[in-house]
């Protein structure tokens, strides 16, 4: 038990490790190479999703393999916006994606939260490539595997079509990006923190007891649903315009599985876990890709060392070092 | 009328664990079931609080059909349950788990964005729950960490918390030293005058505590109710005794009956 100075030097600490956190992330471009910033880009978008992903997974213990149908969700919406409408204000490709996904993820959601353990995680994953094959075979709507063009969207209105791409993805659409992730990641923590993260953690722990305590068990796992896919969908309408080119393999299962593969790696039981696990997994792979074309067995190799040596993840390792230390 | 229980019958494959049962329960009585294993006492709870769905016959809560409607909902009405053995959140802090029952019946979930922790009438209501059973100064304490006896406790506590009309309770005291038995039903009963629940319906497999505190006992035999009235009636009848406790049992209540009576 913690006394009430602790709990508050401890709130500070992790205020002020935050904002520094944060400060850092926001000055990267300006002393990194480009490259850098775009992974961290590309990052930014892959945190929307876990983040939200992590609220169906860890705290309300549904392993989804289907998710990243979302995140195409998401990403299909600009490309169909910019470049088949010639739409490009970005708020509104946001606010497109997050309805469309949403409906789709109410639909499915009312499905899937009927089941729970491995008939949700294979129910998950069938709407998944159920997704990827429409993508597929309906070519002339979404260009088949050849997937469609994302054109550079205005932000906040604005043109940015004379800057050159990487300067663009690098610096408006870096700021932008970082803006929604610290946002989203606020409007999360308030939603953990509050009665429905209770109650969502309290179906993790035990769904009978649960219910009689008055807890809509299935309502509440379709909040977590709708709510999750809703992140997935944002995390992947930033993704598009920074990959340029979106295809049916952001729906396939394997992707589904990187999202799976971040959360553990960075661990679910913490509310940051994710976002470590995602920015760890971005520049491991870029690494590895880099030394061997074997990359996938590295990975395999490092999954099965943290499910079984370190079940809480990067998260759960540090902490539990923090503990040891204070002991 | 409060509650009460129509013809109902359940059977597991060609195992019969209720066959045709049928009371009522009123306001302001603390009731008592007793029964051999497998006599259907804990079936009939589970009936009675729409887990399971009877084959036959039907429930009813201040005269409306509650038949297996689900826990979820009766909770809402003003029913609530614990368990025969320990249910809880393991990762919970011990106030956390209070404040479960304390959000779900002010209705406070729907609020997405609303600090949990902030929320001083939530927190004060779980304290208040908290104290009512002794469990205030442990507040803090992750609830798998606490002794089998204070998991027991906060179980029941919880189903407190959701300020029920009646309270059904599936053997309270059951892995429990035989010391703290009676320090458990007293806190129960002191703790459901405090709150206001009308009935108690309660499983029990301890004759001293049955006896003591029940103003009236139902006995189930293979599924059938084998008796329905006062204490005094039932100890005195040989056969619902010897039935119920087995004989050993049924000599030691009838040994304390007769030295009563002398």
């Amino acid at each position: 038990m913690r006394n009430r100075r602790e709990v508050t030097a401890l709130k500070s600490f992790r205020i002020v490790s935050l904002v520094v956190g944060g400060l850092f992330l926001l000055g990267l471009p300006l002393w990194t190479s480009q490259f850098i910033s775009y992974l961290m880009l590309t990052f930014f978008a892959y945190a929307i999703t876990v983040i939200g992903f992590n609220l169906l997974f860890g705290y309300t213990g549904l392993l989804s393999f289907g998710h990243a149908l979302f995140m195409a969700v998401g990403a299909y919406t600009a490309a169909f916006l910019t470049s088949k409408f010639s739409f490009h204000y970005m708020e509104i490709i946001l606010v497109v994606a997050v309805i469309v996904a949403s409906l789709l993820a109410a639909l499915i959601g009312a499905i899937c939260v009927r089941y729970i353990k491995i008939y949700f995680a294979m129910l998950t994953l069938a709407f998944g490539m159920l997704f990827y094959t429409f993508l597929l075979k309906f070519y002339y709507l979404t260009g088949g595997d050849e997937g469609m063009r994302v054109l550079r969207p205005y932000l906040l209105g604005f043109n940015f079509s004379e800057i050159p791409k990487m300067q663009f993805l690098t610096g408006s659409y870096y700021l932008y990006t970082f803006a929604l992730l610290a946002v989203l990641t606020f409007v999360m923590w308030k939603i953990v923190s509050s009665p429905l993260g209770l109650c969502l953690k309290a179906i993790r722990d035990n769904p009978e007891k649960a219910e009689y305590l008055g807890v809509s068990v299935r309502k509440y796992r379709w909040f977590a649903f709708v709510i999750s896919g809703a992140y997935a969908a944002i995390g992947g309408a930033l993704l598009a315009p920074a990959i340029g080119q979106v295809d049916p393999g952001l729906t396939y299962w394997t992707h589904s599985g990187t999202l799976v593969f971040m959360t553990l790696l960075g661990g679910f039981e913490n509310f940051l876990g994710p976002l470590i696990g995602g920015v760890v997994y971005i520049f491991l792979q870029d690494k590895v890709m880099s030394l061997t074309q074997y990359w996938r067995f590295i990975f395999g190799g490092i999954l099965a060392f943290i499910v079984i040596a370190a079940p809480g993840g990067i998260a759960g390792m540090i902490s539990s070092l923090v503990r040891r230390r204070k002991s | 009328m409060i509650l009460s229980a129509e013809d109902l019958h359940k059977h597991y494959g060609e195992f019969c664990a209720l066959g045709g049962v049928s009371f009522q329960v009123y306001e302001g009585e603390f009731i008592s079931i007793i029964g051999p294993n497998g006599a259907g006492k804990t079936t009939l709870i589970n009936v009675l609080t729409g887990l399971l769905k009877p084959n036959r016959g039907r429930v009813f809560f201040k005269e409306m059909e509650i038949t297996g409607i689900g826990p979820e909902r009766l909770s809402r009405l003003g029913l609530a349950r614990s368990f025969q053995l320990v249910n809880i959140f393991p990762n919970f802090t011990v106030l956390e788990f209070l404040m479960v029952a304390i959000v779900s019946r002010l209705g406070k979930v729907k609020n997405f964005f609303s600090s949990l922790l902030r929320d001083q009438e939530v927190t004060e209501e779980a304290l208040v729950v908290a104290k009512l059973f002794g469990l205030d100064e442990k507040r803090d304490m992750l609830t798998k960490n606490l002794p089998q006896g204070d998991k027991k406790m906060l179980d029941v506590a919880s189903a407190f918390a959701l300020h029920p009309e009646v309270i059904l309770l599936d053997e309270p005291t059951s892995g429990v030293s035989t010391s703290d038995k009676n320090k458990i039903m007293e806190t129960l009963v002191s703790a459901s005058k405090k709150i206001g629940i009308k009935s108690i319906i309660q499983v029990e497999h301890d004759m001293d505590i049955v006896f003591s505190y029940s103003d009236r006992i139902i006995a189930l035999h293979q599924g059938k109710i084998l008796a329905d009235g006062a204490p005094e009636k039932i100890e005195k009848d040989e056969e619902v005794v010897c039935t119920v406790v087995g004989q050993k049992e049924c000599f030691k209540i009838f040994r304390a009956v007769l030295n009563r009576e002398n």
